[in-house]
């Protein structure tokens, strides 16, 4: 029963870890560019969405989606003004410049947010939970992991169903070819990583309201987010979820071996499947 | 006419015997320099190595490594192993350092090299963290905690004795100067090997492996088993250098000595500053690096702050760093690694 338990509250955990990783996931998609700051966003899009909820007294879920814009509009501004000028056939600059990023965002919020564990406080919700015969599950754990299934099948209809999906990937696959009908790639490229920042603000409304942040907890999201990428394959969404899962089913598992091992284990699945399929379970992109 | 390839410049033989006049200065330096400065120069001396061990895997081999503090992690927790476990000297010790930062490099590589560009990066990462979670449960060695070198290991370590009479110092003035010595030997010895290393036939496949793959290996350049040579001796100094380091400061905890700020963040800082690709950019870059960190360390994160958007600010606007502007605008290179044809006029048959 204990363990049944476990897999399940696992599986709902990945369900954080897709969010955190869809983001990266569709930023890699198109522009094969891996941003080391993804999970300093994430914790900085947290105290954004904590700021408008002590600002404005309305409820998270309200408040993230006022902060939305905001992030979508910084996204975009920090991929048209900054990445877009570093991107090319070289990895190197764009990778050094988010690495920057990253210590520039951890210092800036230490500063300005403090050391201090915060919490986006939501109420009877937190602690609210249903029972479900064998199993008995937290709603927060279960809205997240529907929310992780909505993202991602939404992304996926806009990959599929829209002339702005068309458009990314399009890019993806040709960037040249795609300016030649009429595409400006840089600005599909800002509007991925807006989007991309979109649902970095809800990864960060559900790691708020589960569980506390500080500003020095991004790197760690950072890559529990691309282990779930790297597990589900590159460019495969609904392999990220898996992956999510999986990286989730492990650490709790190991949590209940022994407490200190849980993000030992979730590191040790994500090496495990990179011994076995390196290209992770569902490959997708080819590069 | 006759074709020679030649590898010096005027600026690279004066810079040469300066070089010589610096290692002879900085060898008998402790002679009349200040505690304060011995430690300024271990610091600046260890970070210099550990920058250019990062600009060879990264900027001539092209494996943007994130995890190059499991290597100092590892080298420090061998180098303490040593001392405690088995009762070694801890200079002899530093060796053991090195050999654990090999042994880690192997399976590291066998994992990391899987994948690519970008991937790479975080991978090591990732590896990093978990050596950094299981040596945290290795508890004789105290745990998360950590622990300090035992005082009667510290206080008879070979040669601080004779150097405490040489200069008439204390014993942890001595002990200051021998890790300062060490260091110098390190950082002399790394940059030498790295120099041969680019200037020999590996060294020249490493470089057009970097400008491009495809090309290289179209000439038969076996781009696999140079990026193992490469990254697996880069970890093995970089312990070496890690189990210095730790030597120096004699207490270990695996949050301080598997940091990514202070052995990556760092010295990707120092690197990407002064010109990465460049054997004088981690030279100007942990000049650069230390003349900030003596200067505003006092204000903490609004240093970080500062320096990571530098390092934004050089990517953006100079992307070969600041050596890379000087050596744009006046062509001089301290460290000739390009080859250079000069004609001659044709000699008449003996």
């Amino acid at each position: 029963m204990i363990w049944l338990d476990t897999i399940v509250q696992g599986l709902l955990l990945g369900g954080l870890y897709a969010l955190f990783a869809a983001g990266l996931s569709l930023v890699f998609g198109i522009m094969r560019l891996v941003n080391l700051a993804h999970g300093d966003l994430i914790v900085l899009a947290a105290f954004i969405v904590l700021v408008v909820v002590e600002a404005t007294g309305l409820n998270p879920f309200l408040s993230a989606l006022i902060a939305a814009p905001a992030l979508f509009a910084f996204g975009w501004a920090l991929q048209w003004f900054v990445l877009n000028r570093v991107l090319g056939k070289d990895i190197l600059p764009p990778l050094l410049v988010t690495f920057g990023l990253s210590i520039a965002l951890q210092n800036g919020m230490l500063e300005v947010f403090s050391a201090d564990s915060q919490r986006i406080r939501a109420g009877a919700l937190e602690s609210a939970s249903v029972d479900l015969g064998a199993v008995t599950v937290g709603i927060m754990p279960l809205l997240t992991f529907a929310s992780a299934v909505a993202v991602i099948f939404t992304l996926n209809q806009i990959f599929y169903r829209t002339a702005l999906g068309r458009a990314f990937r399009a890019t993806s696959d040709d960037p040249v070819t795609a300016s030649l009908m009429g595409i400006n790639p840089r600005s599909v490229f800002a509007m991925a990583t807006g989007l991309a920042m979109v649902i970095v603000t809800i990864a960060a409304l559900y790691l708020g309201m589960r569980s506390n942040f500080d500003p020095s907890i991004g790197p760690a999201r950072l890559i529990f987010a691309f282990e779930a990428v790297i597990i589900g394959g590159l460019g495969s969404l609904w392999g990220t979820l898996l992956g999510g899962a999986i990286i989730g089913v492990a650490q709790t598992v190991g949590a209940q071996i022994n407490p200190e091992w849980q993000i030992l284990a979730g590191h040790l699945a994500f090496l495990a499947v990179l011994l076995v399929r390196p290209r992770g379970l569902f490959p997708r992109a080819v590069d | 006419m006759q074709v020679t390839v030649t590898t010096r410049t005027r600026a690279s033989t004066i810079a040469g015997f300066a070089a010589l006049g610096l290692i002879a200065l900085g060898l008998i330096l402790p002679a009349f320099a200040s505690r304060s400065l011995i430690q300024d120069l271990f610091f600046i001396l260890t970070m210099l190595t550990l920058a250019q061990l990062w600009n060879l895997i990264a900027g001539y081999g092209g494996m943007v490594s994130v995890g190059q503090q499991a290597f100092v992690g590892i080298g420090a927790y061998a180098m303490f192993a040593g001392v405690i476990l088995w009762g070694w000297d801890p200079v002899p010790a530093i060796l053991l350092g090195g050999v654990a930062a090999f042994l880690l490099a192997i399976p590291m590589a066998f994992f990391a090299f899987r994948l690519q560009g970008a991937y790479f990066a975080i991978g090591t990462w990732v590896i990093a963290e978990v050596t950094r979670l299981i040596i945290a449960q290795w508890k004789t060695l105290g745990g998360g905690t950590g622990t300090s070198l035992p005082r009667e290991a510290t206080s008879d370590i070979i040669g601080v004795a004779f150097i405490a009479n040489l200069f008439d110092l204390r014993d942890a003035a001595a002990r200051d100067v021998l890790a300062y010595w060490l260091a110098l030997a390190l950082a002399v010895g790394t940059m030498a090997a790295i120099y041969a290393l680019l200037r020999s036939r590996n060294g020249l496949a490493l470089t057009a492996l970097r400008d491009n793959d495809n090309a290289a290996r179209s000439v038969g350049v076996d781009a696999g088993r140079l990026k193992w040579l490469v990254f697996l001796a880069a970890a093995a100094m970089t312990g070496l250098v890690g189990a210095l380091i730790y030597m120096q400061t004699a207490r270990i905890s695996p949050d301080a000595a598997f940091s990514v700020t202070s052995w990556t963040a760092y010295v990707i800082f120092i690197v990407v500053i002064g010109g990465i690709g460049r054997l004088e950019g981690p030279i100007v870059g942990v000049l650069v690096f230390w003349g900030l960190q003596t200067a505003f360390s006092d204000y903490g994160s609004w240093y970080l702050l500062a320096l990571g958007l530098i390092a934004i600010a050089v990517m953006l606007f100079a992307p070969r760093g600041l050596w890379g502007l000087f050596a744009s605008r006046t062509g001089i290179a301290l460290f000739p690694v390009q080859r250079r044809l000069t004609l001659t006029s044709a000699r008449p048959d003996p």
